[in-house]
């Protein structure tokens, strides 16, 4: 093994053999997909995500959400991940296919987030554990995203979607103030509600 | 333990020359690479102080200030990014460069040229992580660095490597040695993956989990056919160096190289078992996991071989104490993360803090350690003077070994409940979630003797480089006495 040449070539064959392998390989098996339905005629599979969603994901991505929350839900009856609520069926490559960045995520110190528009439907749910996780979730470990709200006098009016805390919250605002979502805020709170597993594709039916 | 620098006399006129020849191989390298050391240390402690509030953060959510770029996922990324491709890169690149002309006795001209890659390579970096912070970060695991920066990265990785692979095609020495095999491995394998999948990340985005699997092709095998291969050579090289014997056996070095060149990478699909993408790829990176013992145990005979029989050299030698630890981290950890690989295994250890006890164990463990054991023995040789603390050495082994190894049982033990907690549906999520503050906690502990350890470290380098006299040469090797041998050996240490 003196010769440049030949080591370079076993060097170059090992990496291009496994690119070709599983990349390549996958890209030809996977890259055709297309929205599919149940049935000739019905609604196709994934939808296109909305141009809100679509904005709210940049914030989940600039924030660094998937470094501890996950958006791939695993099989029932390989770990727990059914009875917990995060799917009622295994995601599959099809569910990715509108995604420019797939954000599959590695690490659960928090929930499965892949369905989690199914599972928590309410905005102001949303909107108060960004700003506390104690208050929804006390002994959470997720940090605080309080710089996702401002503070300001209320108005004439109160806004519509200022915080409603619950009574006895030690950090709530002084009288004559109030806390309202930014517009990342908001828009990183509806992308988390478009997350849905809701619907069956022709390879991956609702488990029982 | 005599090292031939300091006893010319008993050597022969051809190992005369040789020394000469090294000596002037050391000179053409000193500059750079007392710059690749100086940013690698740097590199080092900012990556520590992330890793300490990222680490508190998590246990103690908040403990920190609620600013935008102090978010757990950002610091979190610009620890790894700053460890991994700051200490490890240029720690990397020093040690495969000059471990590199060395065996070739070549020297290296133009020195000024890879100076200036160098110095690119840490503004790409630089710029890189405080993209990190402010938010630029893309949230694809091992490619945090905003995508701006990639091309910069790229180009200046490969003018480095180019040093290392043109040593390699003008060399002067007859032999090939085990050491030049991986290095000059490693030094294509990684800019190709790096372009590869920046191409089919960011710039040409290839279909919705295809990323995924391209992500892990990459992100597994920057350890193992970048950081690993670096980290084989140096202990292939100063094993038998350090203690002046040969390398036990040339067959199962070449068995070790060429199996691992095979399998590690496929092995990187095992970070999605249970995920969606077609089963077969899975599959086959479950079956490359495993075959990876081969290499392991192949790597592991061989340097156990070759160090039986001079422990007492190896435990009073800095460079090797380092080293040998490393070496069997690397047996260690490779062989849990073959069975972290099996489907049975993953579906607990998956999603949990034992992922990131394993990685820091091989990334730590293993090449970090290595990495000590190589800076103690090349800046000796690059600046002519010793260590001056033999006390420091034993603070920063002390403290790097204990932290890593808290840390690896305490996220192994602490993932492994985690996991079990997870899959049983009874325990509610929040409750899985509270009996993970223990063992991270524990992790702060480790991370806190680890960071001891690495400000011992700076502070010897720093005594060291601007320590004036080069009169300590002449008195041998810096070495760490013995315990319960302390009389004999307090004349060795200044």
């Amino acid at each position: 093994m003196k010769n440049l040449p030949l080591l370079f070539c076993g060097i170059f064959f090992c990496l291009a053999f496994s690119w070709t392998g599983l990349i390549l390989s996958s890209q030809l098996q996977l890259g055709s997909l297309r929205p599919a339905a149940i049935e000739e005629g019905e609604l196709t599979y994934p939808r296109r995500p909305t141009g809100q969603a679509e904005q709210g994901k940049q914030e989940y991505i600039r924030l660094g959400c998937i470094y501890c929350h996950s958006q791939q839900p695993r099989m029932k009856g390989f770990g727990a991940d059914f009875e917990r609520g995060w799917g009622d069926r295994q995601s599959v490559p099809r569910d990715y296919i509108w995604q420019k960045r797939v954000l599959l995520g590695t690490m659960r110190t928090g929930p499965d987030l892949m369905n989690v528009g199914q599972r928590l439907t309410s905005a102001d749910w949303h909107h108060l554990h960004l700003y506390d996780p104690q208050i929804t979730s006390p002994g959470s470990i997720m940090t605080p995203f309080s710089y996702l709200y401002e503070t300001r006098r209320v108005g004439e009016v109160p806004s519509a979607d200022a915080l409603r805390f619950p009574p006895g919250y030690a950090m709530a605002p002084a009288e004559g103030y109030e806390i309202v979502p930014t517009d990342r805020a908001r828009l990183l709170v509806d992308y988390l509600l478009s997350l849905k597993l809701d619907y069956e594709l022709p390879e991956a039916k609702f488990s029982q | 333990m005599q090292l031939p620098a300091s006893s010319d006399d008993v050597l022969g006129p051809l190992a005369i020359r040789d020394q000469l020849s090294l000596t002037r191989i050391d000179a053409s390298l000193r500059f750079v690479c007392l710059f690749f050391f100086t940013a690698a240390l740097v590199w080092l402690l900012i990556g520590t102080v992330f890793a300490l509030l990222t680490s508190f953060s998590l246990h103690s959510p908040s403990l920190l200030p609620c600013w935008e770029w102090l978010t757990f996922g950002r610091i979190r990324s610009a620890h790894l990014n700053a460890v991994a491709f700051g200490w490890g890169n240029n720690a990397a690149f020093a040690v495969a460069i000059w471990i590199m002309a060395r065996l070739c006795r070549a020297e290296i001209r133009h020195g000024g040229l890879l100076l200036i890659a160098a110095i690119f390579w840490n503004i790409g970096l630089t710029v890189g992580i405080f993209g990190i912070l402010r938010g630029d970060i893309t949230s694809v695991e091992w490619l945090e660095m905003p995508t701006y920066v990639a091309p910069l990265l790229a180009v200046s990785y490969v003018l480095i490597g180019a040093w290392g692979v043109l040593a390699f095609a003008y060399k002067k020495s007859e032999h090939v040695y085990v050491s030049q095999w991986y290095i000059l491995a490693a030094l294509f394998w990684f800019p190709w993956l790096y372009t590869i999948v920046q191409i089919m990340i960011f710039f040409e985005p290839a279909l919705g989990t295809v990323q995924a699997i391209t992500n892990w092709w990459f992100g597994h095998n920057a350890l193992g056919l970048w950081f690993t291969p670096i980290g084989v050579a140096a202990a292939y090289y100063f094993l038998p160096k350090v203690l002046g014997v040969p390398i036990r056996s040339y067959y199962l070095s070449l068995l070790g190289f060429w199996s691992l060149a095979l399998f590690y990478n496929w092995a990187g699909m095992h970070h999605l078992i249970g995920g969606p993408i077609p089963v077969w790829v899975i599959s086959a990176g479950t079956v490359a996991s495993v075959m990876m013992v081969i290499p392991v145990i192949v790597t592991a005979i061989n340097h156990h071989m070759t160090t039986v029989g001079h422990f007492k050299s190896v435990w009073q030698s800095p460079t090797l104490r380092f080293v040998v630890f490393g070496a069997m981290s690397y047996t260690l950890s490779s062989l849990i993360g073959s069975t972290m690989a099996l489907r049975e295994v993953s579906q607990v250890t998956h999603f949990t803090h034992a992922v990131v006890g394993h990685a820091h164990h091989g990334a730590y463990g293993f090449f970090t350690m290595v990495m000590f054991g190589s800076i103690y023995y090349m800046m000796p040789r690059l600046l002519n003077r010793e260590w001056p603390s033999a006390c420091l050495i034993r603070i920063h082994f002390w403290c790097a070994a204990l932290g890593i190894t808290l840390m690896a049982v305490a996220l192994h033990i602490g993932g492994w409940i985690q996991g079990v907690e997870m899959n049983t549906p009874d325990i509610l999520f929040l409750q899985v979630v509270k009996n993970t503050v223990p063992w991270l906690k524990a992790r702060s502990v480790s991370g806190v003797l680890l960071a001891s350890g690495h400000v011992a470290f700076f502070v010897n380098f720093i005594w060291m480089l601007c320590r004036r006299s080069e009169a300590f040469a002449h008195e041998g090797p810096t070495l760490i006495p013995l315990f319960w041998k302390k009389e004999a050996a307090t004349d060795q240490q200044d």
